[in-house]
């Protein structure tokens, strides 16, 4: 319980609340009009989706991962697909690579200009969204062509894709892609000409690039604060690789500098799409993979729309997964929220929530940890994890051993 | 019947105000229902207006399976909501539990907590099969013509 403090006032904001489009509840400890604490309340989205999974075959699995979030869901299935596939030791053809590759990037499109308009519509400016919803229409078409569904696309099964993609339906991508180009421009033309968003998001929600690095921040958030952290450059996955493209960052800092972080990023995202239909390779999609998978874990990840995505696979050698894990983006970016809206004032809560894109579908999973033994002491301490990690890594022939001599080094001379 | 009865029957079909309510959904329902409101598809033309608070709409939209958490606030919106009211049930999950049937933390469909006029299937439901929905349990309030 709470103990009630004379001089603040506290509101609760959802779960249900025009200015959310998710079930989350934020209970904001107000001094005239300025937020002087922030208590989120995760949960009520929560399904119980990794347990569920344990009790699923991994070709089920697929389907439901898929439906932890309905705007990134070929981001989740890709990256347990991948992690899947590194237990099993599968080579997957590279034409299927080529197609996650594609699909990938037409979903941070869509997912991007959704982003657009809804962050239209919490400044108020609902013309904006209704245009980039209008805009948004052209590539779920593309979506739906190419895999036959407008959300959720079952494009992923183990060992490669489901769907091949067929000449035809290549040039229909390419000429939705010129559209939305010239939409694109239209714009970015709009977030850096047009004065009320500029004086509207400048300045708000500032996070700074110490802090961003501090609270671990990932995708758009992060690289708005200017750390250049990006998974498809800095540990390519799939296709990511052969192709070439730039890491947008930004140093504005703020809700304005994460609007062009993202706007940018579609212009890149079609550039990537582009030459993802120029380099296709002729080939088969799929290699069979026994139902069964053998015993042992893999760590995933996946530069979703929203930030890094993390999956841990861990399997017992039977036809259902031991362990699931999901570390959805938002769950990483809503630590910076808090921090965001210190001493800001409530009419900037909802847009500087909507700038970090949150997904709650994505980020309402449950841990819990109990040592049987000793309640209070911890299953692993820091420095036992440590040297696990140092030695998992060694194992896999990568050596930190010089690299946390350096460090040790640098800090003892301080 | 009266004619007061008649206008206000006339009012509700021609303009029913909705309230959208995510139940625990995966997100894919509730950006089709928003999809459904924005230019191509454009719901607005049957006069469905999306309003914010519960006091206010006729029907109440939910997506999702009926989540623990979520359970008691669905009823106290469901309870908000003037008489006569109406729910439809977006999606496989808010039908039936779809694919999360039996998870611990699910109750199961919309219909498990509250009662439900329409149901409109589909993992997502898309847009033309929301405004179909929508538009029969218009057309079923309509008074029967003699």
């Amino acid at each position: 319980m709470h103990k009630p403090e004379p001089d603040k006032f506290k509101i609760p904001v959802g779960p249900q609340h025009p200015a959310l489009k998710e079930p989350e509840g934020f209970s904001v400890a107000l001094k005239g009009e300025k937020i002087m604490g922030l208590e989120i309340r995760l949960g009520y989205n929560h399904r119980g989706i990794e347990k569920a999974c344990e009790e699923r075959t991994y070709i089920q699995d697929l389907y439901l991962i898929e439906r932890v979030c309905g705007i990134c869901s070929h981001s989740h299935s890709t990256c347990f697909v991948q992690a899947v596939e590194e237990i099993a030791a599968v080579e997957v053809p590279k034409r299927a690579l080529y197609i996650r590759t594609l699909i990938g990037e037409l979903e941070r499109v869509h997912s991007h200009l959704l982003w657009l308009g809804v962050a239209g519509h919490e400044i108020g400016f609902d013309t904006l969204l209704m245009y980039a919803w209008r805009d948004r229409e052209i590539v779920m078409d593309l979506l739906a062509l190419i895999t036959g569904n407008r959300v959720n696309y079952g494009m992923n099964t183990i060992g490669g894709v489901r769907r091949d993609i067929s000449k035809e339906q290549a040039e229909e991508v390419l000429k939705g892609i010129n559209i939305l180009e010239e939409r694109t421009k239209y714009y970015i033309e709009i977030a850096t000409q047009e004065t009320t968003i500029i004086k509207r998001l400048s300045g708000v929600g500032i996070i700074s690039h110490e802090d961003a690095l501090k609270l671990d921040a990932v995708g758009p958030t992060a690289r708005a604060s200017g750390v250049n952290r990006d998974v498809r450059y800095n540990d390519p996955y799939a296709a990511y690789g052969e192709i070439t493209f730039n890491v947008i960052t930004d140093t504005h800092n703020d809700v304005y500098g994460r609007t062009l972080v993202r706007v940018k990023e579609l212009m890149e995202s079609y550039q990537i799409i582009r030459q993802c239909l120029k380099k296709i390779p002729d080939g088969p999609i799929l290699t069979k993979v026994p139902r069964k998978i053998p015993i042992g874990e893999a760590t995933s990840r996946y530069e979703a729309p929203r930030g890094e995505d993390v999956h841990y696979v861990k399997s017992n050698g039977s036809e259902k997964p031991e362990r699931v894990k999901i570390r959805a983006p938002t769950l990483a970016n809503i630590q910076a929220v808090k921090h965001m809206l210190k001493d800001r004032f409530l009419a900037d809560m909802p847009i500087v929530i909507a700038a970090i894109d949150p997904c709650f579908s994505c980020t309402d999973r449950s841990v819990s940890l109990e040592n049987p033994g000793d309640r209070n002491k911890e299953i692993m301490t820091w420095h036992a994890l440590r040297t696990y990690s140092i030695e998992w890594y060694k194992k896999q022939g990568i050596d930190f051993t010089e690299l946390n001599n350096n460090l040790k080094n640098k800090l003892e001379r301080r | 019947m009266g004619l007061v009865k008649k206008i206000v029957t006339w009012a509700r079909i021609k303009s029913p105000w909705i309230l959208h309510f995510n139940t625990g959904a995966c997100n894919a329902c509730d950006i089709e229902i928003i999809a459904a409101l924005t230019p191509r598809y454009d719901l607005e033309r049957f006069g469905v207006q999306l309003k914010g608070t519960p006091r206010h709409a006729d029907i109440l939209v939910c997506s999702g399976p009926v989540t623990k958490q979520i359970e008691d606030r669905l009823v106290r919106i469901y309870e908000q909501m003037p008489e006569p009211k109406f729910v439809v049930a977006v999606g496989t999950c808010a039908c039936s539990g779809g694919v999360f049937n039996g998870c611990y933390n699910i109750k199961g469909g919309i219909k498990s907590t509250i009662p439900v006029s329409a149901f409109i299937p589909g993992c997502p439901a898309s847009p033309k099969a929301i405004i179909d929905g929508v538009v029969k349990l218009l057309q079923s309030l309509e008074e029967p013509k003699k």
